[in-house]
């Protein structure tokens, strides 16, 4: 053991941050001074936003919101992994549909996209072959033009990013696949894309969210997802602010949700490739409870 | 003798004749003849571009031959022949061929999202389409013999070199190969973690595995090798018995190659 004296641990005076103390000052009464506005303001008309909050309308409408959010990531996300393993197809053809699909997809607005969807019965009245027809009004319902348009143009976003997922796989694990047996296709799906999945889920984390503020777009079909119920209500009442406010405190809601459901999937998928996983924020809190609380031992770092 | 058929003992494991290898304009191999026995144990050395890790990759396929003959246990890499006519094999049969020879890399190669235990397992499942429960067992057993039936469960990422490098060999017996290729296994080891894979290599030669070996280490050469085979700029120049070659060296380029080296 080391002589008694060097070992005691240092007490020393810590530096002043002066500087940190003016910043935080400042943002602090600013802060202050923002919430004073938000909550003196009678025109936010905050009671309104509680009276409109839960109703039935706007509820419709968010549930409607994430069923689009849902099935249109679901859409992009199967139809990317597809055409990203088509853009690195050796045959050229087949990279080359990939590729012309993302060039249209990505190279035209959203909006357009949605819009066209929404008019396509003009384009094509009948759909099918021979006997096999379908009337495309009954088809392609205004729910179903916005499916279509935010789930394709997901897709070439998608596509990108799986891409840039399985050029991330170092090679030598297809060249171990290929070495032990396995085929293209088997080693793609148990080898590659589960390894891609660490680069490819923060960006798609973002996608969804993303995702779900696009679909207010469709509000100009008039599919009456969350933008457009509220829209209907101030369209008769007038309420426009609280309304809106409605509508954005529902999407920060939702967003926040994903955000945190990102991070475990994150967690997740990052097994294997850090030597021990990073505390959850709960852990953390945990942590920094124990190491404050009286008689609290503070842990090893 | 007779009732069994050609391809077994009276076929060398490995047969090249004048193999020939280009990457674009550079060549690598310019006529690599060799033969390697079943159950013998070739170590080829040389210096790094003498091409000696690409021949190793064209024995499984890994790279193809640009011209010249290679069999493998009496056929052909990568092609087939009926009659006088040579045909490109198939992907699958090209797999199928592959899963028969185990190979190690200087990297290791493990699959970072599986565990020791889920990497050995994985080719005999899903290649070979053993039972579960078969290839798990099989799969402890290979582990324990590799010293690593503790780890079975740990990431690569929380392994050492050695223990991956260890890994990465039951990985490669888990498919119970005729044949196994070492290219460079100790090259990206710390110094004290050599020692641990070399004496795996050692058993298994010693077992009667058919290997070619890539390495630097020429105390593995020396004790466990029935041959030891000296390549320079895509040709082999220089094979004999350790003893002869380490010993009496004919050739110049192999006299200063060990100079340098020993």
């Amino acid at each position: 053991m080391t002589p008694e004296a060097s070992s005691k641990p240092i007490k020393a005076i810590p530096v002043r941050h002066t500087g940190r103390w003016i910043a935080g000052t400042l943002v602090l009464l600013l802060s202050l001074a923002v919430l004073y506005s938000i909550t003196t303001n009678p025109r936010f008309e905050w009671s309104i936003v509680g009276q409109y909050f839960f109703s039935m309308r706007v509820v419709h409408g968010l549930v409607l919101t994430l069923e689009l959010t849902v099935i249109s990531m679901a859409i992009g996300i199967v139809l990317g992994v597809v055409l990203a393993v088509m853009r690195l197809s050796p045959n050229p053809l087949v990279a080359g549909a990939a590729w012309f699909y993302i060039w249209f997809f990505r190279g035209t607005p959203i909006l357009v996209q949605i819009i066209f969807w929404f008019n396509f019965t003009a384009l094509y009245p009948v759909i099918g072959y021979g006997s096999w027809t379908l009337n495309a009004n009954a088809l392609i319902t205004p729910f179903v033009a916005a499916i279509l348009a935010l789930g394709l143009n997901e897709a070439a976003y998608m596509t990108e990013i799986v891409r840039a997922g399985i050029l991330s796989v170092d090679e030598g694990m297809t060249e171990a696949a290929s070495a032990l047996g396995m085929s293209r296709l088997l080693t793609m799906r148990r080898i590659v894309l589960p390894q891609a999945m660490r680069v490819i889920i923060p960006p798609t984390g973002n996608e969804t969210i993303s995702m779900l503020k696009t679909t207010s777009l469709v509000s100009v079909i008039a599919v009456t997802e969350l933008l457009y119920s509220v829209q209907l209500i101030y369209s008769v009442n007038y309420r426009t602010i609280p309304l809106l406010l409605v509508a954005c405190i529902w999407y920060l809601m939702v967003t926040t949700l994903l955000s945190i459901g990102q991070y475990y999937i994150e967690r997740h998928f990052g097994r294997g490739a850090s030597r021990s996983l990073p505390a959850t924020p709960l852990q953390k809190v945990r942590r920094f409870l124990v190491r404050f609380s009286p008689g609290g031992v503070p842990s090893h770092e | 003798m007779n009732d069994r058929p050609a391809t077994q003992e009276s076929t060398p494991m490995v047969k090249a004749e004048a193999v020939h290898k280009r990457f674009g304009h550079l060549k690598v191999l310019k006529g690599v003849s060799l033969e390697v026995q079943r159950g013998e144990v070739v170590c080829l050395l040389g210096v790094s571009g003498s091409g000696k890790s690409t021949f190793l990759r064209c024995i499984n396929h890994l790279e193809k031959i640009d011209a010249g003959r290679l069999w493998v246990d009496g056929n052909m890499v990568g092609y087939k022949q009926a009659g006088d006519r040579i045909y490109e094999l198939r992907d699958h049969e090209v797999c199928a061929r592959r899963a028969e020879i185990g190979m190690v890399f200087q990297r290791f190669n493990l699959f970072g999202h599986m565990t020791a235990l889920g990497n050995v397992i994985e080719a005999p499942i899903h290649v070979r389409k053993i039972p579960r429960e078969q290839a798990l067992d099989t799969a402890h057993e290979l582990l324990k013999r590799v010293g690593l039936a503790e780890r079975m469960h740990s990431y690569p990422s929380q392994l050492s070199g050695g223990q991956q490098q260890r890994v990465a060999i039951a990985r490669a017996l888990a498919m119970q190969p005729k044949l196994m290729l070492f290219d460079e296994p100790t090259s990206a080891l710390d110094p004290e973690l050599v020692g641990e894979v070399l004496e795996v290599m050692q058993s298994l030669a010693q077992e009667g595995m058919t290997m070619v070996v890539v390495t630097h280490e020429m105390g593995f050469a020396r004790e466990a090798a029935d041959r030891v085979v000296m390549m320079d700029n895509g040709k082999i120049i220089e094979e004999g018995t350790p003893a002869a070659f380490f010993n009496h060296p004919r050739e110049e380029r192999t006299q200063q190659f060990l100079s340098k080296i020993l």
